[in-house]
C-alpha cells in the first residue's frame, strides 16, 4: 500500500519499505521472545539458573538438559507419537466419508448435522473430560492408550468434517456423474475419485488432528493420570511438579515437545493458514 | 475466512434445498428414474454418515449426558464406582452458587475473557493491518507469528511460569534493571490473574492476526486508492474503510475468541492452579479442581460448574453461528 502516496524518489520508497521490514522484525522478535527464552534456559547450566540477572545468551551452554530428556522422556514422546497418529487415522476415517456425504450426496437432515458439528466444537474440554472419566471408569477404559486416542480425536472430528465438507463441495459434479455413468457406485466414486482429489484437505485435517492430540493436556491429566504409558504433556507436567530445580531439563523437554509444531510450520505452513481461515478452532 | 466459510455455507445450502426437493418423492412416485435414484442416494449418504453419527452419539452426546447426570446426583467416590448415587435434583447447583468461590470465579472468568479478547483483537488487528503492506520478508515474519499458537499449551505455560518466576525470572530481572522491585507474578493474589491473562493474550494474538488478515484481503484496493485520491490520510482510511468493512469478520473473530477463551483451562492450571486462594480461579479451573484437583473428588458440584460453563459457551456459540450465517447470506 506504499504505492498510494506517490514516492518522491526511488530510494526514499526503498528506505520506507526496509524500515517496515525492520519494524516487522522487531515485532516478531518481541512476540517470539518467550520461545527464544525457552531455548536459552534449556541450554543454561544449573549453577547459572538462579543468577539474579539471567544470561541473555547461553555463553556457558550445556546439553545436560537434553541428555536428561533422552534419558527420561523418550517413552513419553513415543506414547504421544502413537496417540497422535492413532487420532489422525481415526479422525480421517470418520470425517472424510461424512464430508463426502454432506458435500455431494444431499442427505436429509444434513444441515442439522453440520450445525451439530459447529456446536460440538464449543463444548469445553473439561466438561468432555468429566463425562469421559465417568464413562471410562465404568468400562475399565481409564489409563489406556486407545481410550486416550478416542478422547483426543473428539478435539478434531467436528472440525475435520467441516473442512472435508467445504473442500469436497468444490469438486466438480460432472466428474462424479461421469464416474457414475461408467458404472461406479458411491463407494467406488469416493475411494477412487473424491478421496485422491481431496489430498490437501486430508493433509490439513491430519496436521491439526496430530497437533491437537500431541498438545492435549486436559484428557491426558484426567483419563491417563496413573497409566503406564503417558504422553509428553504429562511428562512435562510431572517434571515441573517433581524437580523444579532443573529448569534446563524442563525447558529442554518443552523444546523437544515443540518439534512437531516447528516441523509443521516449516513444511506445511500453507495448510495451517488454510485451516485457521476455514473458521478454525483452538482449545 | 470469508470465502472459506462461505464455501462451507454454500455446501450446506444446496444440501438443505436438496433435502426439501426430495422430501415429497417417497409419497409420490411419479417417474421411475429420479426418485428411486435419490432414495438409493439417501441410503448411500447415510451409510457414509453412519460412523460419524454413531461416534457423535457415543463420544459427545453420551459424555455430555453423563455430565448432566453427575450434576443431578449426590455422588461420593463409592457411589461413583457403583453407580447408585441418589437423585438430588438441583442440589449441586445450589451448593455451587452459594459456595464462597462462586462470585470470585465468575468475576475472574469475565475479566480474564474480556481483557484477553480486547488485547488479542486489537494487537491482532494492528498487526494484520501492518502486514497488508507487503514489504520484504512480510510473508516469513507473518508465518513466524503463528508459533505461539502452534506450541502445546503446556510448553507455553511452563515457559511463562519460568519467565515470571519471582527470584530468577527474566521479567523481574528486566524490571530490576529499570529500578522496579520484585513482583510476585505467580504467588501474590494481586498479580496471578494479570499473569495468566498476559500469557493467554500472547497465545491468542496469532489466531486473531490470521483471521483478520484474511478478512483484510477481501477489501478491494480500489477503495483505498479512491480515498487516497480524495486526500484521506492513513488513519482516516482505517477509520472509514477498513474498520467498517471488517466489521462482520471482526464480529466472528471476537465471538469465536470468546467461546475459546471461556474454555481456557490448561494455561491457568499449569501456571497457578487457580491460586493462591482462588485469586486466578475461573469456572474452567474450578470445575477441574472440584472433580480432579482434590484427594476427595466432588464430581457432582464439579459437573454442575462445568454445565454452567457449557450453557454460557453455547449461548455465545449460537450468537456466533447466527452471525456467520448472516455474513454468508449477505
Amino acid at each position: 500500500m506504499s504505492t498510494h502516496t506517490a514516492p518522491r524518489t526511488r530510494t526514499a520508497a526503498r528506505n520506507r519499505t526496509w524500515s517496515k521490514t525492520a519494524l516487522g522484525v522487531l515485532f516478531t522478535a518481541v512476540m517470539l521472545f518467550p520461545v527464544y527464552w525457552m531455548v536459552n534456559v534449556s541450554l543454561t547450566r544449573d549453577q547459572n539458573m538462579r543468577k539474579s540477572t539471567p544470561d541473555l545468551v547461553p555463553v556457558h551452554g550445556t546439553l545436560e538438559g537434553y541428555r536428561l530428556v533422552l534419558h527420561q522422556q523418550l517413552p513419553y514422546l513415543g506414547t504421544s507419537l502413537v496417540i497422535g497418529l492413532g487420532s489422525v487415522v481415526l479422525t480421517v476415517a470418520l470425517a472424510a466419508p461424512a464430508g463426502y456425504a454432506l458435500a455431494k450426496l444431499r442427505p436429509r437432515g444434513g444441515g442439522l448435522l453440520g450445525f451439530l458439528m459447529l456446536v460440538a466444537q464449543m463444548i469445553p474440554g473439561i466438561i468432555m473430560a468429566m463425562g469421559f472419566y465417568a464413562t471410562y471408569l465404568s468400562l475399565g477404559f481409564l489409563d489406556s492408550v486407545p481410550g486416550l486416542i478416542i478422547a483426543d480425536s473428539t478435539l478434531a472430528v467436528p472440525f475435520a468434517v467441516l473442512i472435508f465438507t467445504a473442500f469436497m463441495s468444490g469438486i466438480p459434479r460432472e466428474l462424479l456423474q461421469a464416474a457414475q455413468i461408467d458404472g461406479a457406485g458411491p463407494i467406488r466414486t469416493f475411494w477412487s475419485i473424491v478421496l485422491p482429489m481431496s489430498r490437501n484437505a486430508v493433509v490439513t485435517v491430519s496436521l491439526f488432528a496430530f497437533l491437537w492430540s500431541w498438545s492435549d493436556f486436559v484428557f491426558a491429566s484426567t483419563l491417563d493420570n496413573g497409566g503406564a504409558h503417558q504422553p509428553i504433556t504429562l511428562g512435562i507436567y510431572h517434571y515441573i511438579g517433581n524437580n523444579n530445580q532443573q529448569w534446563n531439563a524442563i525447558m529442554a523437554t518443552a523444546v523437544v515437545a515443540s518439534i512437531p509444531a516447528a516441523l509443521i510450520l516449516v513444511l506445511a505452513q500453507r495448510y495451517v493458514a488454510a485451516g485457521v481461515a476455514t473458521g478454525a478452532v483452538k482449545d | 475466512m470469508n470465502e472459506r466459510s462461505q464455501l462451507a455455507e454454500a455446501s450446506s445450502g444446496p444440501t438443505r434445498r436438496g433435502a426439501a426437493a426430495t422430501a415429497p418423492s417417497p409419497g409420490t412416485p411419479r417417474t421411475a428414474g429420479p426418485p428411486r435414484k435419490s432414495r438409493s442416494q439417501q441410503w448411500a449418504a447415510w451409510g457414509f454418515l453412519a460412523p460419524v453419527v454413531l461416534y457423535l452419539a457415543a463420544f459427545y452426546a453420551y459424555p455430555l449426558y453423563r455430565n448432566v447426570d453427575l450434576s443431578l446426583r449426590n455422588y461420593t467416590v463409592r457411589s461413583f464406582v457403583q453407580g447408585d448415587a441418589p437423585f438430588t435434583g438441583l442440589q449441586n447447583y445450589s451448593t455451587v452458587v452459594h459456595d464462597p468461590t462462586f462470585w470470585p470465579a465468575l468475576l475472574h472468568t469475565v475479566i480474564f475473557t474480556a481483557v484477553s479478547l480486547l488485547f488479542q483483537y486489537s494487537i491482532g488487528l494492528a498487526l494484520a493491518v501492518f502486514f497488508t503492506r507487503h514489504f520484504p520478508l512480510s510473508g516469513t515474519l507473518r508465518a513466524l507469528f503463528l508459533v505461539p499458537w502452534l506450541l502445546p499449551l503446556i510448553v507455553s505455560a511452563s515457559t511463562w511460569s519460568w519467565m515470571l518466576n519471582s527470584d530468577s525470572g527474566v521479567v523481574n530481572a528486566a524490571l530490576h534493571a529499570v529500578g522496579i522491585g520484585q513482583v510476585d507474578w505467580l504467588t501474590s493474589p494481586t498479580w496471578t490473574l494479570v499473569s495468566v491473562t498476559v500469557a493467554n493474550i500472547w497465545i491468542g494474538v496469532p489466531f486473531n492476526l490470521v483471521v483478520l488478515y484474511s478478512g483484510l484481503q477481501s477489501i478491494p484496493d480500489t477503495l483505498y486508492e479512491a480515498a487516497a485520491l480524495d486526500g484521506a490520510n492513513a488513519w482516516q482510511r482505517f477509520r472509514h474503510i477498513t474498520f467498517p468493512l471488517l466489521r462482520p469478520v471482526s464480529a466472528i473473530t471476537l465471538l469465536l475468541g470468546l467461546v475459546y477463551t471461556l474454555k481456557v483451562f490448561d494455561i491457568i492450571w499449569i501456571m497457578t492452579k487457580g491460586g493462591p486462594s482462588d485469586s486466578s480461579t475461573t469456572f474452567a479451573t474450578w470445575s477441574y479442581k472440584l472433580g480432579f484437583g482434590n484427594l476427595l473428588p466432588q464430581f457432582g458440584p464439579g459437573a454442575a460448574v462445568g454445565n454452567l460453563l457449557v450453557l454460557i459457551a453455547l449461548a455465545f456459540g449460537l450468537v456466533y453461528i447466527r452471525a456467520q450465517k448472516k455474513q454468508a447470506g449477505s
